[in-house]
């Protein structure tokens, strides 16, 4: 039981193209591999898997209701509420749901009982399979902020497998270290550009401050210039792989197809990327 | 009437500020004894969200009749209008010249949020 996530300092960089590339290959070599789309407020994944969903669950958080019959309009919920997601006027209290982190505190502080938890809806998990590959997906529904609960919940629910593919959202925020936390090695996807650098810079900081064991891959490697190499070389940090630019990935991505059906970048040299990973986990 | 309006500084003489939940200062006026209040919403300029639910909190406080700011998201539009206060949207120029704009009712009120929510 293996946990890989995949995790880039800002969009854009070729993280899903490589981590949906891994999950496929690793499947087509006869591994028992799932694949978990934790980028939830803008899960892709699936344009390339195209999974068939089989299975579609509800995620929903605790907010706060109040009794107004109850209620004195003391204010002591929106004062001890830290995100600011009450407001107690005269003769009203209202709750910004969206602004909620449902930490509870407010049920706990309020002297009349007022205030009770309702479930509220913020979004789906969808799983199925692609090719023998498991697939899952979290999705947040648009509008709504907290991405967490949808994290926490995607993990709860992922099948058992041989090998876990977590496919992170970009940054470094913490709906990004939900999704990479707990997992046995962190792949991080840059480009080698000053932009590039910088965002590489901050996730690699994250990696370390999680203490997990990470690597780089540099996408369209013949695209910037040295400066990513030198300082992964200065701060030794791994570079897994590196994959030039290819006008024809670049085009297969485009429409929605799988970057190893054109290329075997992305077939043998991921999956030797995995066999290198996976011999030094074990160990 | 009591106008509570979004400042860069604490006196009469100040800038109004165009941002409402995230301005550094609050004035308060009472338009019958002239007398005012600072309110200090320094700790909110950099709130991570709901600076609009905080600072229109403090403000209704105040009871104002009139809440006078270059901009109010959704949810601070929603706790003014809740508490029964108007809110107008001025912010050309100084305090003192937006309290006269209210006396001399040249305000255009708001019926509406007029900017998007920062953390949505
Ligand atoms: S703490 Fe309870 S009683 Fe006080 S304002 Fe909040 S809901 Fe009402
Ligand atoms: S549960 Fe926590 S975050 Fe949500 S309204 Fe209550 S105190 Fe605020």
């Amino acid at each position: 039981m293996i946990k890989i996530s995949v995790a880039s300092g800002k969009g854009g960089t070729g993280k899903t193209t490589i981590a949906t590339n891994l999950a496929a290959a690793l499947s087509k070599k006869g591994k028992d591999v799932v694949y978990l789309d934790c980028d939830v407020e803008e899960p892709n994944g699936r344009i390339f898997l195209k999974p068939l969903i089989s299975n579609i669950s509800r995620v929903s958080v605790l907010v706060p209701r109040i009794d107004l019959d109850k209620c004195t309009f003391c204010g002591e919920c929106a004062e001890t509420c830290e995100f600011n997601a009450l407001a107690v006027l005269e003769d009203n209290v209202m709750v910004f749901d969206s602004l909620c982190h449902n930490c509870g505190g407010c049920y706990h502080i309020c002297p009349e009982n007022a205030i009770k938890e309702v479930p509220r809806d913020i979004g789906e998990i969808q799983s199925g399979s692609s090719n023998g590959l498991k697939f899952m997906e979290g999705q947040l529904t648009i509008g709504e902020a907290q991405a967490p609960p949808v994290t926490k919940q995607l993990k709860k629910d992922m099948p058992p497998a041989e090998i876990t593919i977590i496919d992170a959202p970009p940054g470094t925020s913490c709906p990004v270290i939900e999704a990479v936390g707990d997992t046995d090695y962190l792949i991080l996807v840059s480009e080698p550009t000053p932009f590039g650098l910088n965002d590489l810079k901050l996730a690699v900081g994250m990696a370390r401050e999680l203490k997990l064991p990470f690597g780089v891959v540099i996408n369209r490697s013949d695209l910037g210039d040295d400066l990513t190499i030198d300082y992964c070389r200065k701060e030794d940090i791994e570079i897994l792989l590196q994959i030039p630019f290819d006008h024809k990935i670049a085009k297969a991505y485009s429409e929605g197809r799988m970057a190893s059906d054109i290329s075997p970048i992305y077939r043998e040299n991921l999956y030797e990327l995995y066999e290198n990973i996976a011999g030094r986990i074990k160990q | 009437m009591i106008l509570a309006i979004s400042s860069q500084g604490p006196t009469l003489e100040s800038a109004v500020d165009p941002r409402f939940g995230r301005a550094p200062y609050f004035i308060i006026y009472n338009t019958e004894t002239e007398e005012f209040e600072t309110i200090n919403n320094s700790e909110n300029v950099n709130a991570m969200g709901g600076a609009g639910v905080q600072a229109s909190q403090s403000v209704v406080s105040h009871k104002p009749d009139v809440v006078i700011s270059g901009n109010f998201g959704p949810k601070a539009f929603q706790v003014l209008n809740g508490s029964g206060a108007r809110t107008a949207l001025w912010a050309n120029g100084k305090v003192s010249e937006a309290i006269e704009l209210a006396k001399t009712n040249q305000l255009e009120y708001t019926q509406s949020a007029n900017v998007k929510g920062h953390w949505q």
